[in-house]
């Protein structure tokens, strides 16, 4: 029961995470209809953004000598990576995809692998392929309950994942960009004729998608204790699985995918090998696709003939 | 003796009901006008019958068989045929490929055949090009053979879609507005060639179309519906003056307003037969 | 009559590939041979791909999985082989021959028998979910091979001999297969078939609507697809000598992808020259090291943004005439006869 209830805890920690990351790649086929491959390298980006924020600000100093990174700090660097991420995203989107807005379906898809195997190359040409220690941007407590150990670290990912998903769903309903975001997944051309404009929303969906998955390579650093340039791959992945369980396109979608991902891959960890952890994840994308492709919160749009 | 039969066919959009328990019955070799104001569920009707989609009550009785809920390929190769109402042709093949794709009926060849390029792959290449010039010619198409399919007039890309249709060899040929888009002398010959191929071929026709002059001329029995619901069927001349019918199309209060209206209409209908949309 | 004349082209073909590869082998440098090679296997795959992700306008990113399960069997296959046939045959030309085609056969034979299992559930969806699909499948392989102990797991699979995997492959061989894929593909890609898939990628509701078989077409596409990769993949074993799990990445399956894209999507004769310009490209690029990588994924972007279509386009270049079109389009023949 405990080992039960500590997978669980894991897999929601974990799961947050990838949540995080499907929110921007559903919130981008919301839009545009288009799968972002270079979605899992701004993730990455936003890792590396954070990890040198942090050092700049002289983690390693206060490392050295023993003392506590300032919580003020941690959001220092959760937030100029968002910024950063953001920034990426945005002109991801304005050098490599505006241009095919109106060519064939194909041409965007394969731009988009190109631009994530040029930033994970690049990474790997600036930042060194080795792996690198995140730094403890929070200092690790470990809090024990009748056998359940809990860390302040999962607890602080649990609650900055939430704080965001929830930022996010009343940035979605409430505000005016929002709006037009819902507008624009329904029907681009007709939100444009209303008088929308169309670019500023859709890069606006790219920075608060960016944004978002920076603070997931964050708290990705702080879970997984390395980083290395070709971490987004898999993440980023399992993030699209995620979207794809949640219904791609939905934003609540995205969020339960990650989680049950999440769940899904710890408990595979724990109760049948750690060599399948990865594997489950293609396992429930095949199942998804063959019985649900419209995913569990996604609704069927029959084809307009 | 039916040869298609819709018994109260019902499809749903989200409780939208689109078609809402249509019924009828379209003779062998008769020609079979359906039309309603936009947003009828004319289309939508003709979706269900050729499997795009599935109804969500009824049935769709081909030939004696119940076809409801096949896959739109095997309710082509049982045979029926059909075009679209926002003309869906293969664009970058030339008029000739467009047709011969739907040659399933001369197909005799397999892919060894094909990969051995035997007698079998060459006797099915020369049937397969005589039958498409044959129903290229019927069309008026024959010259424009090799020309990409995007290439051509909208009326042209019409009558290609007619002519793709024919060549699964079909029974039944359904309609979806081919008059769209067409001139009058180009919808005058549109109306002989749907009596040519009525009376050639055996077909039967279903016609959904706004042209009311190509209807009215060409249509020996009418079926008109409106919000998904049947208002009224007859031949012509009896859906012509039928008040339900002038109401659903002209959205008038009261019948009586509503023939007023048409009369207007009607005359300048006879006179130039492009004025109904 | 017109069977002798195909029995004498062939025989020509094979003749003339035989003395291309003596000359190759004898007289020039190992290195540019090598090259050579490799840009045929290339061209297999490229030719092989285009079929799915041009002709049929799918888009399967992990192809290096099928070539992947190519590669282990024909290894595989080849290893167990070669002492039974060695038994009957002895050695020499006449049963390296023997061994290393059933190897290769056998190859592009479980490729294919992969490729449905692949393709049957995934070709149902939309281009997009294919994509995702494939390129899961292409890792899925990869963690079945470094977990599958008795192919070598990790360090990957050489065979009984502490040399490594008998080295079959030769010009010969590499470009006698060339020559079959390409006349299999074109002559598929140009037939009802072809035709079918072209109209599957034009508009899949109308072609659906003409009563062609969509999901099995494009299973039949992906499948033959797969059994190319498959054989690219079998005499890519047998000339490395050795093959490992990471020799199948991701990456290969982009390189596959740039080829066809340099060639034009849907075009044979651009896939060809597509996979003799990815290989050369890569072997000029490879002292730039690092910034090789970089290099080659800024290409693949631009590319795109210059040409969506990609570099040659969709048609076949003028040269095919060396290949005749009467088949494809009978409707020039028909045409011409107007006066």
């Amino acid at each position: 029961m405990t080992e039960l209830v500590q997978q669980l805890i894991n897999g929601l920690s974990l799961g947050s995470i990838y949540a995080l990351i499907a929110l921007g790649y559903t919130m981008v086929y919301g839009v545009l209809k288009l799968i972002n491959f270079a979605h899992s390298e701004v993730f990455m980006m936003g890792s590396y953004f954070g990890f040198f924020t942090a050092v700049g600000l002289g983690i390693e100093h206060y490392e050295s000598i023993g003392q506590t990174f300032p919580l003020y700090y941690a959001f220092v660097v959760l937030i100029a990576a968002m910024a950063g991420a953001a920034l990426l995203g945005v002109t991801i989107e304005l050098l490599a995809y505006r241009p095919l807005r109106n060519a064939p379906r194909l041409a965007p898809l394969i731009t988009a692998i190109g631009v994530s195997l040029f930033l994970q190359n690049l990474a790997t040409l600036i930042f060194t392929p080795n792996p690198r220690r995140y730094p403890a941007i929070i200092r690790e407590v470990r809090y024990e309950l009748g056998g359940v150990v809990v860390t302040n670290i999962k607890i602080a990912i649990l609650v900055v994942a939430i704080a965001l998903m929830a930022g996010l769903h009343l940035l979605v309903q409430k505000t005016w960009t929002g709006k037009a975001m819902r507008a624009l997944s329904v029907n681009l051309d007709a939100a444009r004729l209303m008088g929308v404009n169309t670019n500023r929303v859709i890069s606006s969906t790219f920075a608060i998608g960016s944004a978002l998955a920076a603070a997931g390579g964050i708290l990705f650093g702080l879970d997984q204790l390395t980083i290395k340039p070709t971490m987004g791959v898999l993440t980023g992945l399992k993030a699209f699985v995620a979207a794809v369980l949640g219904g791609i396109g939905n934003i609540p979608g995205a969020a339960v995918g990650g989680l049950l991902i999440g769940v899904a891959e710890q408990l595979t960890a724990g109760y049948l090998s750690p060599d399948y952890r990865d594997a489950i994840t293609f396992v429930i994308l095949i199942g998804i696709l063959l019985f649900k492709p419209e995913g569990l919160l996604g609704v069927v749009r029959p084809e307009k003939v | 003796m039916s040869i298609i039969r819709l018994e109260r066919v019902e499809k749903i959009f989200g409780g939208l009901r689109a078609i809402g328990g249509v019924s009828f019955e379209v003779a062998p070799k008769q020609i079979f006008g359906l039309i309603g104001p936009n947003g009828a569920g004319k289309t939508t009707i003709f979706n269900v019958v050729t499997g795009v989609y599935q109804p969500d009550g009824g049935k769709v009785v081909f030939d004696g068989t119940d076809i409801s809920g096949w896959s739109p390929a095997r309710v082509a190769a049982r045979g029926i045929a059909r075009t679209f109402q926002n003309i869906r042709l293969f664009r970058a093949m030339t008029v000739r490929e467009n047709v011969i794709v739907a040659g399933h009926k001369i197909h005799r060849a397999n892919m060894l055949d094909a990969v051995l390029r035997n007698g079998r792959f060459d006797a099915d290449e020369r049937a397969f090009t005589d039958k498409a010039d044959e129903l290229l010619e019927i069309m008026g198409l024959r010259e424009l053979a090799d020309e990409e399919a995007s290439s051509l007039p909208y009326g042209s890309q019409r009558r290609l879609e007619i002519a793709r249709a024919l060549m699964l060899e079909p029974k039944v040929l359904l309609l979806d507005e081919p008059a769209a888009g067409m001139n009058s002398s180009e919808a005058d010959k549109l109306e002989d060639q749907i009596r040519f191929l009525r009376d050639e071929l055996s077909l039967t026709i279903v016609l959904v179309e706004h042209n009311m002059s190509v209807v009215m001329s060409v249509c020996e029995r009418i079926h008109v519906v409106d919000h998904g619901e049947t208002i009224a069927e007859g031949p012509p001349s009896v859906v012509k003056a039928d008040p339900k019918v002038l109401a659903a199309y002209l959205g008038e209060e009261t019948p009586e307003a509503a023939i007023a209206d048409l009369r207007a209409v009607h005359a300048a209908a006879t006179s130039s037969p492009e004025s109904s949309s | 009559m017109k069977w002798l004349l195909r029995a004498a082209v062939a025989a020509a073909i094979v003749g003339a590939l035989w003395g291309l590869s003596y000359v190759l082998h004898e007289h020039v440098i190992e290195y540019v041979v090598r090259i050579a090679m490799l840009c045929g296997m290339n061209i297999i795959l490229a030719v092989g791909l285009n079929l799915i992700n041009g002709t049929t306008g799918q888009f399967s990113i992990g192809h290096a999985g099928f070539m992947a399960v190519g590669a282990y069997t024909t290894a595989y296959v080849c290893t167990q082989l070669a002492p039974e046939v060695a038994g009957v045959l002895g050695t020499g030309f006449l049963p390296d021959a023997v061994v290393f085609n059933v190897g290769l056969i056998a190859g592009a034979a479980l490729a294919a028998a992969t490729g449905v299992v692949v393709g049957v559930p995934s070709l149902r969806l939309k281009g997009d979910y294919l994509a995702i699909v494939t390129l899961g499948f292409g890792e899925i392989i990869r963690l079945l091979l470094t977990n599958a102990e008795f192919l070598g797991g990790a360090t990957g699979f050489s065979g009984d001999n502490p040399t490594g995997l008998s080295p079959y492959t030769n010009v010969f061989w590499v470009f006698l297969w060339v020559v079959i894929v390409i006349v299999v593909i074109r002559n598929v890609t140009f037939s009802q078939t072809g035709r079918s898939l072209e109209a599957i990628s034009e508009d899949e509701i109308a072609a659906e609507a003409m009563g062609t078989p969509t999901t099995r077409l494009k299973v039949v596409a992906f499948t033959l697809s797969a059994a190319a990769a498959g054989i690219a993949g079998g005499l890519f074993a047998h000339l490395q000598g050795s093959v490992r799990p990471d020799d199948f990445k991701f990456d290969r399956s982009i390189d596959m992808i740039v080829m066809i894209i340099v060639g034009g999507l849907g075009s044979i004769t651009g896939a060809v020259i597509g996979g003799i310009f990815v290989g050369v490209t890569l072997e000029l690029m490879r002292d730039l090291s690092e910034y090789r990588l970089v290099l080659y994924s800024l290409l693949l972007v631009i590319i795109m943004l210059v040409r969506p279509q990609g570099v040659l386009g969709k048609r076949e270049l003028s040269f095919s005439r060396l290949f005749p079109k009467k088949a494809a389009k009978p409707a020039r023949a028909a045409g011409d006869e107007k006066p």
